[in-house]
């Protein structure tokens, strides 16, 4: 692995390629702090998929003519330069392109869960999941009779290791955790949970959503056997997901949609499946998706990962100091630090979250507020909805101080 | 960036701070609850109708949750003292926006709404008209 480079961004020619962030509101410039719903798209990634438009759209696999040979090929070398950003080393077969992460959870939980699971098995979660694996598994469990249990987190919003190495046993057949928390923001040590996995024979399944974004991934390292992302959280389009499967699992694992491109003989009677990865994408897949998460792969690699997740952990620390001085405010989730990323949940005493997210959205300041598909997370941290900010590449100190001017006029008005 | 807000006027705010009619009725011809899940806004409206059955005499309600959905509930609260049934269904959300006397923007009327919502399905439950637990304007 080459030399970190811990050189600080330039914020300022970044944000030249966002046009998005020169939005006024009522006069107010926008202040974009929801980038762990979704972030913005740069340029590059606009310019590659308005390309592709323009000049060689067409249908993936199935043409001869030039047009469809050329968006194959763009679609399917998408794949390879995916598996090279994580560091998946089977290439494109260990790379499955989904809609979203939520997607990539439910073809695992479909394709391996329900074939595979019954009554007496176990499957793990954190207490800290989003509703993708949370929800999903809980179904999967009532569908097949196995049990879904939960790492307990700690009062500081880290996962109690040693509850999970009481809980994971060889009755356990799946491990899902997030590997970094949309809610407290927590890092988890993934690598440590796939070993205790893996000591029991169980598969591992890290949901990297708010993970791959900010900082270096290597899937091989951490040695998931399934590592799930979106492209719309990472500077690139909606609408693509990806579902990294170590090879040997996918192979055994049937699909989980059928239809065109998945298969490679018909007949009346009887289908047989495509190689991987194309046995589990079904249909015309995402094409201009697939580009536009190579331009925004393409961008995020040129700025480089490890400056990037610099960045954020300066702005989430920056952040907790500025909101965190005053003792009305609730943060969740660990101290600024390694395994800390760059978003901040909280609450404010007497105002309920909607409200704050209204009053912030008065003066053009963009947060989040609800419970971020976590419910029963806010239900153990005891509050309905938590209000966040989260951070990106070009998001600057000068926008947390307006964050806290907002929070203060919100103080006011309530006071 | 000023204080002004379009959603949080003082008279939002002042029902918010100090909610009028809040409690329990002692003996209520009707009770109803809502909540919306995901905003965590409740609220437990209860109602006591006049002998003629069809007047309302007195509201009074609890709840918990943001500033729209607890002021619209204080506010609601004295506006339906003295209406009837037949009007009560025939609030719509126009009608609770102009109570409120705010731009609600959209994304924040289901918390505007959720107490006439609560009034009325507390109301056809009484009827015999309905027959649900709970209200819910998250749909």
């Amino acid at each position: 692995m080459s030399q970190r480079n811990l050189e600080a961004l330039d914020v300022g020619a970044i944000r030249e390629a966002f046009p998005i962030l020169q939005r006024e509101f009522n006069g107010e410039q926008l202040v974009y702090l929801d980038n762990a719903a979704t972030t913005q798209t740069p340029d590059p990634v606009i310019d590659a998929m308005s390309d592709y438009y323009r000049e060689y759209n067409a249908n993936v696999h199935r043409g001869i003519h030039h047009l469809s040979q050329e968006a194959s090929i763009a679609y399917e070398e998408a794949h390879d330069r995916v598996a090279e950003f994580i560091g998946a080393s089977g290439g494109r077969e260990e790379i499955v392109f989904t809609k979203n992460t939520t997607e990539a959870e439910n073809l695992v939980a479909y394709a391996w869960g329900l074939n595979e699971l019954g009554p007496g098995d176990e499957i793990v979660l954190t207490e800290m999941e989003h509703h993708a694996s949370l929800v999903t598994w809980q179904q999967i469990g009532k569908r097949t009779g196995a049990e879904v249990k939960y790492i307990r987190i700690d009062d500081d919003g880290r996962l109690d290791m040693d509850h999970a190495a009481d809980l994971i046993t060889d009755d356990t057949a799946m491990v899902s955790a997030v590997h970094v928390s949309n809610t407290l923001g927590t890092v988890n040590p993934v690598s440590d949970l796939v070993d205790i996995a893996h000591d029991h024979d169980a598969l591992a399944f890290i949901d990297g959503a708010q993970a791959v974004p900010n900082r270096p991934v290597d899937v091989e390292a951490i040695d998931a056997d399934f590592y799930a992302f979106s492209g719309h959280k990472m500077a690139g389009p909606t609408g693509i997901g990806v579902l990294y499967g170590k090879k040997a699992v996918l192979e055994a694992m049937q699909p989980y949609l059928y239809g065109g491109d998945m298969i490679t003989k018909v007949t009346y009677e009887e289908s047989t499946w495509n190689d991987l990865p194309w046995k589990f994408e079904a249909g015309t897949p995402q094409i201009a998706e697939a580009v536009g998460l190579v331009a925004a792969i393409d961008y995020l690699e040129d700025i480089g990962m490890d400056r990037i997740e610099a960045h954020e952990q300066e702005l989430a620390r920056y952040a907790y100091e500025q909101l965190g001085a005053e003792p009305d405010v609730e943060i969740y989730g660990p101290e600024p630090g390694p395994d800390r990323g760059g978003l901040v949940g909280f609450n404010l005493e007497g105002v309920h979250a909607h409200d704050l997210a209204s009053i912030m959205n008065d003066h053009a300041v963009a947060i989040r507020a609800g419970d971020h598909c976590t419910q029963p997370l806010h239900d153990k941290l005891g509050v309905a909805a938590s209000a966040r900010a989260s951070f990106y590449v070009y998001n600057t100190t000068a926008e947390i101080d307006e964050l806290a001017v907002a929070i203060d006029n919100a103080r006011q008005l309530f006071a | 960036m000023g204080l002004g807000s379009d959603m949080y006027r003082q008279q939002i705010l002042d029902h918010y701070k100090n909610p009028r009619n809040y409690g329990e009725l002692e003996d209520p011809t009707f009770t109803h609850v809502g909540e919306n899940p995901m905003c965590g806004d409740e609220i437990r409206m209860d109602v006591q109708l006049a002998d003629d059955g069809e007047t309302i005499e007195r509201v009074a309600f609890r709840g918990d949750g943001c500033a729209i959905s607890q002021a619209s509930a204080s506010m609601l609260s004295g506006e339906l003292a003295g209406t009837t049934l037949a009007e009560l269904h025939e609030m719509d959300r126009d009608d609770v926006i102009d109570m409120l006397g705010v731009d609600i923007s959209p994304m924040r009327v289901k918390c505007a709404v959720l107490a006439e919502k609560v009034a009325q399905d507390g109301a056809e439950i009484y009827q015999g008209d309905l027959d649900v637990d709970k209200t819910t304007t998250e749909d």
